[in-house]
């Protein structure tokens, strides 16, 4: 019987790793589909950056409550993560609590730790939920914000449903292997009472040891099964954010927020109509698209924010269009993004890892004109997010693709752009005039 | 004040006397040419010549910095401005620009290097700070603001933009008036509406105009007077108080105009 367990468990084990691999492999890869942006510079600045708020979760306790409530989900799945290698040494190798000869009168209150940990989480997660479902905090609702419709907001509850099964699973596991260790049977390693599950154990009572031991095995195998499901799910879910706020925020611009991205490819054309450049050789290299149009336009960074969004909706709930009930939103930005993202995977999947063109792209086809025109750049959605993702950059690069490569702009715009060309002022009044404010007060002076 | 002279030296002036400004002012287009934001411009340079600050402004060689066109998505035209102003700025020597416009602000001083223009940029929120600490500028002469509500609405090119948060809450803690926070303010200041060359054309379709939301905020706070230092804000700001009906009893003012009342200028 145990010698099948640690077949079958190694065998899961290999499945998962593989399937996690393949997913990884493909995600990296469409990220690499971005343009490149050198973003390893002031690496101090960036570590302190990333410790602060990802490790730190600085931005999290903005909302205090919410904060403590995350950083308990936080901690525990960080920390419970050591438990797991016990339980896959213990998989692997067909043992029980493998760690407690080592840790000795340590090992309970080791547990206990974990117990704890569990605990937190389990009531963190029972209040995500609630905040879902019964309190309808507005910036989660699918009725207020289409984006959540569907997968997305069931994606939010299943994760919270996952994690609350799974401490429910270590804490019931806990409980049934502590009354097999008072009931003396040898395969259950004396360890001592855990602090929590103990409460538990009354439940026990009544159970046949072979009955209990049963009801050990399947918490332990749901417990480590949820896990490995767990791993295959996140790469599929909006739960990605537990890897990638790490390098999310390493990576994030450290420029002034209202500073704008260079286009390089431009200056030069504008210094030879200015006469500052000669034009050199033939033709200068004219690029082949201005702006962004499709995620291969945007930078890598772009694409690795749309896979750590959470869609929390932070963004979202700040932003100055969304809450006057413009289409804009810009979690629905970095949503697209990813699906747009996820799409071109499975193309390049079918397709031995090449991108075919599948005639859609970011604009149009998943982000509609009329989101980017309505944003006002004050970069609340940039200051909001908790892992550094930009939205507002996704948003400049697509509308600097539809005033310039399509030549698609408001006819008002069109107007001001004119205006500035022939009057150097975004409004009709003659360049000669400009001065003329400060008549009034040269009559002062006589 | 029939004794006081105001003098508004243009760069072309000085360079012909081989002389060069401590400053330039950057009036910028809306200080130039909105009626309403002159008014902020005449107050502004009227605290300089107080002050006794060697200034000089570009006049008609001024151009737009491009920033409405570079956040509409034209690139061309905003490069083609900065060019234009950092050739002007550079055959004058300029080193240090004062300017009452977050926009003009924003782009001369983070955008502008990487097209070859380096100058010190300051906002004027800071610049009277700094005047109002070293007492060149004093508040106490004018008109009394003691027991007045003021609140200030943060511009998004100057706070969330470039951090700039508190330097002109110190302006106006010098006028001694009641200073409150709308609910939304430094971090989560909510925009006026007019950024990202939104100022230039119809809203999208929606269920409300941004600077409704945002007056009725500011009309919240009970203040008499809404203090902005932004021209755009400005403009969004007085729109959306008379679509309330209030501009009987509510007052916007930008920072250099409500420091000029206090200095009886």
């Amino acid at each position: 019987m145990a010698i099948v367990q640690q077949i079958l468990f190694i065998g899961i084990l290999g499945f998962t790793g593989w399937f996690v691999f393949r997913r990884v492999a493909i995600i990296r890869k469409t990220i690499l589909l971005g343009k490149d942006d050198d973003r390893t510079d002031q690496p101090q600045r960036r570590l302190s950056v990333m410790l602060r708020v990802a490790f730190g979760q600085k931005k999290m306790f903005d909302r205090p409550s919410i904060g403590v409530l995350h950083l308990a989900v936080y901690l525990g799945f960080i920390l419970i993560n050591i438990e797991i290698l016990e339980i896959v040494l213990d998989g692997v190798l067909g043992k029980h609590r493998i760690f407690a000869p080592l840790l000795g009168s340590f090992y309970p209150l080791w547990i206990s730790f974990f117990e704890f940990l569990a605990l937190a989480v389990l009531i963190a997660c029972v209040v995500f939920l609630l905040r879902r479902s019964i309190v309808k905090v507005e910036r989660l609702q699918p009725e207020r914000h289409r984006e959540m419709a569907g997968w997305p907001q069931l994606d939010g509850k299943l994760i919270l449903v996952l994690e609350i099964v799974l401490m429910i699973a270590i804490l019931t596991m806990n409980a049934a292997d502590s009354v097999l260790q008072d009931r003396g049977n040898a395969h259950y390693t004396i360890t001592g009472a855990f602090f929590f599950s103990q409460f538990l154990k009354p439940v026990f009572n009544g159970v046949s040891e072979p009955a209990l031991v049963v009801i050990e095995r399947i918490a332990w195998w749901f417990h480590i099964l949820g896990i490995f499901v767990f791993a295959v799910y996140v790469t599929y879910s909006k739960h990605l954010h537990i890897i990638l706020a790490f390098p999310n925020t390493y990576f994030a611009r450290l420029s002034p927020k209202g500073e704008m991205n260079n286009m390089p490819e431009i200056t030069k054309e504008v210094r030879i109509m200015l006469g500052l450049e000669n034009q050199t050789g033939e033709a200068s290299e004219v690029p082949e698209r201005f702006g962004a149009k499709d995620i291969t336009d945007l930078n890598w960074k772009n694409l690795m924010d749309a896979y750590s969004c959470t869609e929390c909706g932070r963004c979202t709930a700040a932003c100055p269009a969304n809450i006057t009930g413009k289409k804009l939103s810009p979690r629905k930005v970095m949503m697209d993004t990813r699906d747009r993202l996820e799409d071109v995977g499975r193309i390049m999947l079918a397709n031995k890892g090449e991108f075919i063109a599948d005639g859609k792209s970011l604009i149009g086809d998943y982000i509609l004109e009329e989101e980017i025109l309505a944003c006002t750049t004050c970069n609340a959605c940039v200051q909001e997010c908790p892992v550094l993702i930009n939205p507002l950059d996704i948003i400049l690069q697509l509308r600097r693709h539809k005033v310039m490569d399509e030549a698609h702009a408001p006819g008002s715009w069109n107007a001001m752009f004119q205006n500035l060309d022939t009057n150097q002022a975004p409004w009709k009044f003659s360049p000669a005039d400009r001065f003329n404010w400060a008549s009034g007060l040269k009559q002062d002076e006589v | 004040m029939a004794e006081l002279t105001y003098k508004v030296p243009t760069m072309a002036e000085m360079a012909a006397v081989n002389e060069s400004p401590e400053v330039l002012f950057w009036v910028g287009c809306a200080g130039s040419f909105d009626d309403r934001y002159k008014k902020v411009t005449v107050a502004f340079v009227k605290i300089l010549n107080k002050a006794g600050i060697k200034f000089a402004v570009l006049g008609t060689e001024e151009s737009c910095t491009g920033d409405p066109a570079r956040r509409a998505g034209n690139e061309f035209t905003f490069q083609m401005l900065a060019m234009s102003n950092i050739q002007v700025l550079d055959m004058y020597g300029v080193k240090k620009i004062v300017t009452a416009c977050p926009h003009c602000f924003n782009t001369l001083k983070n955008e502008y290097p990487e097209l070859g223009g380096n100058y010190e940029v300051i906002h004027h929120s800071e610049y009277l700070q700094q005047l109002i600490r070293e007492g060149r500028v004093r508040t106490e002469k004018g008109q009394e603001f003691k027991g007045k509500k003021i609140t200030f609405h943060d511009s998004c090119y100057l706070g969330r933009a470039n951090d700039i948060y508190e330097a002109p809450r110190h302006v106006l803690e010098s006028l001694d008036a009641d200073l409150v926070e709308m609910k939304r303010c430094r971090t989560k200041g909510l925009c006026c509406g007019a950024g990202g060359g939104q100022m230039f054309k119809e809203p999208e379709p929606g269920k409300k105009d941004i600077n409704i939301e945002r007056i009725e905020e500011a009309l919240q706070t009970g203040a008499d007077t809404i203090a902005v230092a932004c021209p755009f804000c400005m403009v969004m700001m007085t729109d959306g108080i008379k679509n309330k009906e209030k501009e009987d009893s509510v007052k916007i003012y930008d920072l250099a105009e409500l420091i000029a009342q206090a200095d009886g200028l």
